[in-house]
């Protein structure tokens, strides 16, 4: 079932026979005017899209005041149209057959669910038929490495660690490519430990861990990731401008869409950076992991109800 | 990338200057710039809303003060009123007046959950003087109970597990093993779980169901957006949640959440997360909480680093030379070498006001430690009399410090713009009255919140605080190298509301507007101001003695 089906059905479950967040608004036969278009701002602000939940509803008073909106089917539209043009990208499957071994660094702020997305990628790509090495290069984090390595047996994936306490990272990402290359594996994924993008030494750490798997393998890592948590608001756009100008990242995931959040930051992150949005990650189990689909976003964006504090 | 909140109000409110009164026309930019900055803090849309219409209604209302610079009352409006709304923060954990106190940890996955039971056990052994126990009740995520066990190693905290039950079956087994074992407090970390995953809310209410938790805390990311609201709700309805904590704070997150998570729990914020280390837990503090979601530094947390770090005499002593005038290199370096001591360059200048923001600029610890060096190549004398700083004299600096001249010359400049500012100050009548009695309560009024900091009869967090700021400009010109002004904005701009118009130190001077002027140190706000913190403070008793 994809993440839209899934929302769909949620608010279905829980809401009764109550449509969408937009056709909501419109309920009652309420004509367009600025208190509607204000509520869809407010619709728009509680997905976490901040400024561009402003610039989409000032573009829609324009198009009010020009007359080109009649009623909802108008304004979802025009809505679509406008959100669908910010999320625009290239969609497709990560090219795995370039590169042999294909290594893919995967960083994030503390959290936002590297780790567990690591296992559902390992999965996914196993699926299709390639063989996969986790490298452990989180040694900061109490049982990092023995959380992969759990996940890792449940895949049957092959597993490089360290056991020693605080080991170097960028020594067990060796390591891992170095095994990588020598077993001939299509993919090797790092597993980094979480770190806030704001400490500076940490990011010159992860940047360190690149150069060594550049020195081992040189061209990799092939891909770096940032993994965000879905939950978070504006802040991710801060994940995301200091990870990228750190280690240079060339894709994003997006962790934990499964509750009631939206991950709307997407569209300021979008603006700012360009990155494409690879998967979504959508549950705890491995097979929870997505392939990103700009639409099947947006439109459960406006799907959402209007929450207020004080029901 | 976002503007202060300070920086924005200096532009809303650049045509109210001057003028008296607020009134309803000319506040409303004010509050479309206060809107902004809580809906870039990630408050919930609809409580910006409501929080705007309180402070028009508080700026506007009763409690006005007459004959006060109209941009000041209503900072002054902003800030008190979202302090209230954090409040109170002075709630503790609730103790059992009989067997183990129980404390339940739920919240989203990845919260901090773990790693948050673990520094609780760590506080309440060290701070309480308690012997706990830190229970395993999350099977569901892999390796969940090891990293628990990891953490209680390295706390010596003993970790209680029991394979192959439910969760709620592990907590009560738990409890009744702290009862037997003499612990008398039982820390559950459960399982991550979403809001909307009815089995596993189930499943927590039935723990709590169990094990009757004294405290249930929710614990929460600071980054979370819009939807704390919800999640906060639906964990409250689940569970009688008497706390929150919020982690991750040692970040640039502004952490709008907290305002949702108060107002759906209308529980009190009980502690902070800062930092990854298990020592890395903060009580929470209103003020501090209002300053950093309104995007005006970390003061207080500023000001306490400053004071567990800094000598209270050498820093006063710095700061009157530097009032008077009689400043000196030396003085700059022991200044600068005091902040330093405060910690990492990068952690100090996010809880500066102002600074916060300048995420990106990078204060690499590599540039003080030339910075440091161009001082440590000059002779002592030349420290003291700056003057004696000819070309060939700092050449050899230069050379000593293995740095360009330019970089001697641009130093010198510094020095010599801060001390001209603060003669300008001087001059603006600051001198005559620190001559007075009414000396260290100006030096208290110029702290950069103003209202914010208590001046503690002129000792304390307000003469710190006031030093922070000056440092703060004074730093940040040093390294920015922005901004030709004198750096001083943060410490004096704090206090005076024309010097950010004359260009005086860049990133300090955000801070200006909560400052309260020491031109009018005594001014009916500042008075109406320790009203309000005593009012405050004898609340905050009272509600203790409760
Ligand atoms: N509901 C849900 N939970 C998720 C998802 N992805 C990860 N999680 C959970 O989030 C929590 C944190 O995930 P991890 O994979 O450990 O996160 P991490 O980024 O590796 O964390 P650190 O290494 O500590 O920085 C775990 O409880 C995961 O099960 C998701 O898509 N949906
Ligand atoms: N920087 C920082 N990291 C923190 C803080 N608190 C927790 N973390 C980190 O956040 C990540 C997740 O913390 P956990 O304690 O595993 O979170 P959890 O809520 O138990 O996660 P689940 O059990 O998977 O739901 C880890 O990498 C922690 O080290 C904090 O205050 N600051
Ligand atoms: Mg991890
Ligand atoms: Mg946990």
């Amino acid at each position: 079932m994809s993440l839209f089906q899934r929302l769909a059905q949620r608010l279905a479950s829980t809401r009764g026979a109550l449509a969408d967040g937009l056709s909501s608004l419109f309920r009652g036969g309420r004509p367009i005017d600025d208190e509607l278009l204000g509520e869809l701002e407010r619709l728009l602000y509680t997905a976490d899209l901040g400024p561009t939940a402003t610039a989409v509803t000032a573009e829609l008073k324009r198009l009010h005041g020009r007359g080109e909106l009649h009623g909802e089917e108008d304004v979802r539209q025009a809505l679509h149209t406008m959100l669908m043009e910010r999320m625009e990208q290239d969609s497709g499957e990560v090219d795995l057959d370039t590169h042999s071994p294909t290594v893919i660094l995967v960083v994030g702020v503390n959290g936002s669910g590297k780790t567990t997305t690591i296992a559902k990628l390992a999965h996914r790509f196993q699926e299709a038929g390639k063989s996969v090495l986790l490298g452990a290069a989180d040694t900061y984090r109490a049982a990092a490495a023995d959380q992969l390595e759990i996940w890792a047996e449940r895949n049957g994936a092959q597993l490089v660690r360290q056991h020693t306490d605080r080991a170097d990272p960028a020594a067990v990402a060796f390591d891992a490519v170095t095994a990588g290359v020598a077993r001939e594996v299509d993919v090797v994924l790092i597993d980094t430990a979480g770190r806030l993008h704001t400490q500076k030494n940490l990011m010159d750490e992860l940047d360190k861990v690149r150069r060594v798997i550049d020195k081992c393998l040189p061209g990799a890592p092939h891909h770096t990731w940032l993994v965000l948590d879905g939950t978070n608001g504006q802040n991710a756009i801060q994940q995301a401008r200091h990870f990228t100008e750190s280690v240079d990242v060339s894709g994003l995931i997006v962790a934990k869409l499964d509750g009631t959040a939206r991950g709307g930051a997407l569209f300021g992150i979008k603006e700012a950076l360009g990155l494409p949005v690879l998967y979504v990650g959508t549950g705890e189990q491995l097979e929870l992991l997505e392939v990103f689909e700009p639409e099947a976003f947006v439109n459960a964006i406006v799907s959402a109800g209007l929450e207020t504090p004080s029901d | 990338m976002f503007e202060s909140l300070t920086q924005r109000l200096t532009q809303s409110f650049a045509g109210l200057r001057g003028r008296r009164e607020l009134t309803a026309e000319n506040i409303d930019e004010g509050l479309s710039a206060v809107r902004t900055a809580l809906l870039e803090a990630d408050v919930h849309f609809e409580l910006a809303t409501e929080f705007t219409e309180r402070v028009s209604a508080r700026a506007l209302g009763a409690e006005r003060v007459k004959g006060v610079d109209a941009s000041d009352q209503f900072v002054h409006a902003v800030h008190e009123e979202l302090v209230e709304l954090m409040g109170p923060e002075d709630a503790t954990l609730e103790f059992a007046k009989r067997g183990p106190t129980v404390i339940l940890m739920a919240g989203l996955q990845g919260a901090g959950k773990t790693t948050t039971c673990a520094k609780l056990a760590l506080h309440l052994r060290d701070k309480h003087a308690k012997r706990p126990l830190l229970v395993a009740a999350d099977i569901k995520r892999p390796a969940a109970v090891e990293q628990l066990r990891v953490l209680g190693e390295r706390l010596k905290i003993p970790v209680f597990h029991k394979e192959g039950v439910a969760p709620p079956d592990v907590c009560a087994a738990g409890l009744a093993a702290a009862e037997a074992g003499g612990q008398d407090v039982v820390i559950l970390d459960t399982a991550g779980r979403m809001h909307v995953d009815d089995e596993l809310m189930a499943e927590v209410a039935q723990i709590a169901d169990r094990t009757r938790p004294h405290n249930q805390l929710l614990v929460v990311d600071a980054m979370t957006g819009q939807d704390a609201l919800q999640s906060a709700r639906a964990f409250h309805e689940r569970l009688t949640l008497t706390g929150v904590v919020l982690t991750k704070m040692d970040g640039d997150a502004r952490g709008g959440a907290a305002i949702s998570l108060k107002r759906v729990t209308g529980c009190p914020l009980l502690f902070l997360g800062v930092g990854e280390g298990l020592e890395d837990l903060d009580p929470f503090q209103a003020e501090r909480m209002a300053g950093r979601i309104l995007g005006m530094g970390d003061v207080v947390g500023l000001v306490e680093t400053a004071q567990e770090n800094i000598d209270e005499h050498e820093a006063q002593a710095g700061f009157e030379k530097m009032v008077m005038g009689s400043f000196t290199l030396e003085d700059m370096l022991g200044m600068i070498r005091m902040v330093r001591k405060m910690g990492p360059m990068k952690k100090v200048m996010g809880m500066m006001p102002g600074m916060g923001s300048l995420g990106d600029m990078d204060v690499d610890e590599g540039e003080m430690n030339r910075l440091e060096a161009l001082f440590t190549s000059m002779t002592p004398g030349e420290r003291i009399q700056p003057e004696i700083l000819d070309v060939s004299r700092r050449r050899r600096i230069a050379r000593g410090s293995g740095q360009e001249v330019g970089k001697v010359n641009e130093l010198i400049k510094r020095f010599k713009d801060l001390k001209k500012g603060m003669k300008q100050l001087n001059k603006m009548g600051l001198g005559s009255m620190l001559g007075k009695a009414g000396k260290r309560e100006a030096l208290a009024g110029m702290s950069p919140t103003g209202g914010m900091v208590d001046p503690k009869a002129g000792k304390g967090p307000g003469m710190l605080g006031g030093l922070g700021g000056a440092l703060s400009g004074g730093l940040g010109g040093l390294l920015g190298g922005g901004g030709d002004g004198a750096g001083l904005g943060g410490g004096l701009g704090g206090g005076l509301p024309d010097m950010g118009a004359s260009g005086m130190g860049a990133p300090g001077g955000m801070a200006r507007p909560m400052g309260s002027s020491p031109t009018r140190g005594q001014s009916d706000l500042a008075k109406q101001r320790k009203k309000d913190k005593a009012k405050r403070k004898q609340k905050r008793k009272n509600r203790k003695k409760r």
